[in-house]
């Protein structure tokens, strides 16, 4: 009986590893396969033999310089905007009792469902130079200049991402809210502590992984922004996905823009490295 | 806990004496409502300075939102809340002075045990060397010193229960707050619970406690009165032995011990040493009379350990039925008669032989183990 059930279980192979090839078949063609024309594209000159020279003369560049430093400072900035504005948002719907707060929460998610360059049409129409503030401003003081300009800034590219991306923030901070046992906020406050100290000691502790899972999704999103940034226009920002679309093209420089993708790429991964290191120390 | 573990303690536990204000608590006609409906009707109760008070009675009786409310986590419709003669229900919880321990610990798991027991002392904004030392006579008092390094995910229940109150002592609070503490604890470890808070009660005479539980043993054994709710009411409250002795309704005698409620006439009410002759069935009693006269119909309520199935000295009650079941228990044996259209449950501690299940059997109770209550329906 034992040998008669041990003899077919022995001869039948395992073919369950070859479940793993139909994903890494189509994330060869549709990424690594791609990414390898890229990077070949990125060293490769006219001539079709391996350009060193020039790789280092991109990465040497003041353009290509500056657009890194713009890419860091924005998203860094818009980053930071997000948590604030999501937080203070998240904090407000989570322990703030009023009648429309789940409503308020479905609203502001919907902005994740919207194309970036509708945010930026909206706040060309309010804050643009010909916008319903300006218009305001100078009719009511006689003005003879739209005095408003923030929008044609860095300021405006970020302020436009704050604005799409902190939904990224807001809805893992609600989902770490309501996992907070509420006794514990209860205790906390019985025992003495004013709202703000629970927030500080016992909320925002708990919800640490969600702010930072959140947080490097905007950082990641941001780095890789294009959109805003060019529907903006804004004059002097220029940043490593917008310096790709230039050079590939404005000016036809395939090498210089491939150089550029493989940063851009080297960027984000890096990112997703550290916030997945950072997940995993913090129990996310 | 052992004693020895106490022993670092015991020094400690005197300061808290020390330090404890005793505090009084007082509802006055305190009623609360959840979008309009009722939760708890207008109660009225006193809690003395240093006593334990257990709140009791099934889920949605109110018990826990009475406790709520002098917490201030929820806001009464009408009437006002005192403690120590202040009245605080207008004050934020933070203001209130209490403390609290709840069913699931509600300890804030990103802090060691001392920064957990040290959280109150910092959001008052006691000194440095205060916390210090009021952590370590608070831990002391539990038990718990050489674990003030540990997270409380390294902790057992027992164990992250005992921080909490240490976390609830350190603060010194005027009431501590129970509400279902031992809940969360197996059957092992909630025995071994209920002795230490009666141990921490002795050391602490000062301290007021107000006990949340469902839980009738716990409330037996901690508490000086308990107040049995019920639909958002009172039921009954008095002084523990007491309430178990002498019930004063049906509700009150079935909720506490289960005791067996017979239908009986006062059949003489000519008191004779406080007793009355009762007629249930067959047989006539003496009880001890509430002073309802003759023909009043009552309850005839008697604990099923106070039943036996032999005639002892000063058993001088007896009640003839019919034996339904026999449940032996080991040291218990729990057994259950038919007497006309009641069930009489009866415990036995010893007996020589187990009865036949079927046959007559004849239940044996002293007068003064018996109390008369009303009849009527629903209390």
């Amino acid at each position: 009986m034992s040998d008669l059930a041990a003899a077919p279980a022995a001869a039948r192979p395992n073919l369950n590893g070859l479940w793993v090839a139909p994903p890494l078949i189509v994330l060869a063609l549709s990424f690594l396969y791609p990414l390898a024309l890229i990077a070949r594209s990125a060293v490769l000159g006219e001539t079709g033999a391996p350009d060193w020279s020039g790789v280092l003369a991109t990465l040497d560049s003041r353009p290509f310089l500056n657009a890194l430093l713009n890419t860091g400072e924005i998203a860094v900035a818009s980053t930071a905007g997000c948590l604030a504005l999501g937080l203070a948002l998240a904090l407000i719907l989570a322990f703030v009792p009023f009648p429309g707060a789940p409503l308020a929460a479905r609203l502001i998610d919907t902005f994740i469902a919207l194309p970036t360059f509708l945010i930026t049409l909206a706040f060309t129409f309010l804050y643009g130079s010909a916008g319903i503030l300006n218009g305001a401003l100078t009719q009511g003081f006689g003005l003879a200049e739209p005095p408003v300009h923030f929008l044609y800034s860095a300021w405006g590219v970020i302020l436009a991402e704050v604005t799409v991306y902190s939904p990224f923030v807001l809805r893992p901070l609600l989902a770490a809210f309501s996992l907070i046992d509420q006794s514990q906020i209860e205790v906390a406050g019985l025992l003495g502590a004013r709202p703000w100290r629970i927030v500080r000691s016992v909320i925002l502790p708990a919800a640490l992984p969600a702010a930072i899972a959140g947080g490097s999704l905007c950082l990641l999103l941001t780095v890789n922004e294009f959109g805003i940034v060019l529907f903006i226009g804004a004059k002097g920002v220029i940043t490593l996905p917008l310096l790709i679309y230039d050079k590939a093209i404005q000016e036809s420089d395939y090498q210089a823009a491939c150089v550029i993708a493989i940063v851009n790429v080297a960027l984000s991964l890096g990112l997703f490295g550290l916030y997945r290191v950072a997940a995993r120390r913090l129990g996310g | 806990m052992t004693a020895a573990a106490l022993g670092d303690g015991r020094t400690a536990t005197q300061d808290l004496v020390r330090a404890g204000a005793a505090s009084t608590v007082g509802f006055d006609k305190v009623s609360v409502a959840y979008r309009g409906a009722v939760v708890l009707k207008p109660l009225t109760l006193e809690v003395a300075a240093g006593e334990i008070l257990a709140m009791i009675g099934p889920s949605g009786s109110g018990k826990t939102t009475a406790l709520r409310a002098v917490a201030g986590f929820v806001r009464p419709v009408s009437g006002r809340i005192r403690v120590g003669g202040t009245d605080v229900t207008d004050l934020p919880p933070y203001e209130r002075g209490l403390a609290m321990v709840v069913q699931n610990y509600a300890l804030f798991p990103h802090m060691r045990v001392a920064d957990n027991v040290a959280f109150g002392l910092r959001a008052r904004g006691a000194a440095r060397t205060l916390i210090e030392s009021r952590v370590d006579d608070a831990l002391g008092v539990v038990g718990m010193r050489t674990f003030r390094k540990r997270y409380p995910r390294e902790l057992s229940g027992g164990q992250q229960q005992r921080v909490a109150i240490a976390r609830a002592l350190a603060v010194r609070p005027r009431v501590l707050l129970l509400d279902e503490p031992l809940s969360a604890l197996d059957a092992q470890i909630r025995r071994s619970m209920v002795e230490e808070i009666a141990r921490l009660h002795a050391d602490l005479p000062d301290l007021t406690i107000l006990y949340v539980t469902h839980d009738q043993s716990e409330a037996l054994t901690l508490a000086d009165r308990i107040a049995i709710l019920k639909d958002g009411a009172l039921c009954a409250v008095g002084r523990t032995a007491d309430l178990y002795r002498r019930p004063p309704n049906r509700f009150a005698a079935e909720f506490l011990g289960r005791a067996n409620l017979l239908p009986v006439v006062i059949e003489d009410d000519r008191s004779v040493g406080g007793m009355v002759a009762v007629r249930a069935g067959a047989d006539r009693l003496l009880v001890a009379g509430d002073g309802a006269p003759a023909g009043t119909r009552r309850l005839l309520c008697v604990r099923p350990q106070h039943l036996t199935l032999t005639a002892e000295l000063g058993y001088s009650n007896r009640i003839g039925g019919r034996l339904r079941q026999v449940h032996w228990q080991g040291e218990l044996t729990h057994l259950v008669a038919e007497v006309g259209d009641s069930l009489v449950r009866i415990v036995a501690t010893r007996l020589p032989a187990l009865p036949e299940r079927g046959g007559a059997v004849d239940m044996f109770f002293a007068p003064g183990d018996a109390s008369l209550i009303p009849e009527e329906a629903g209390v």
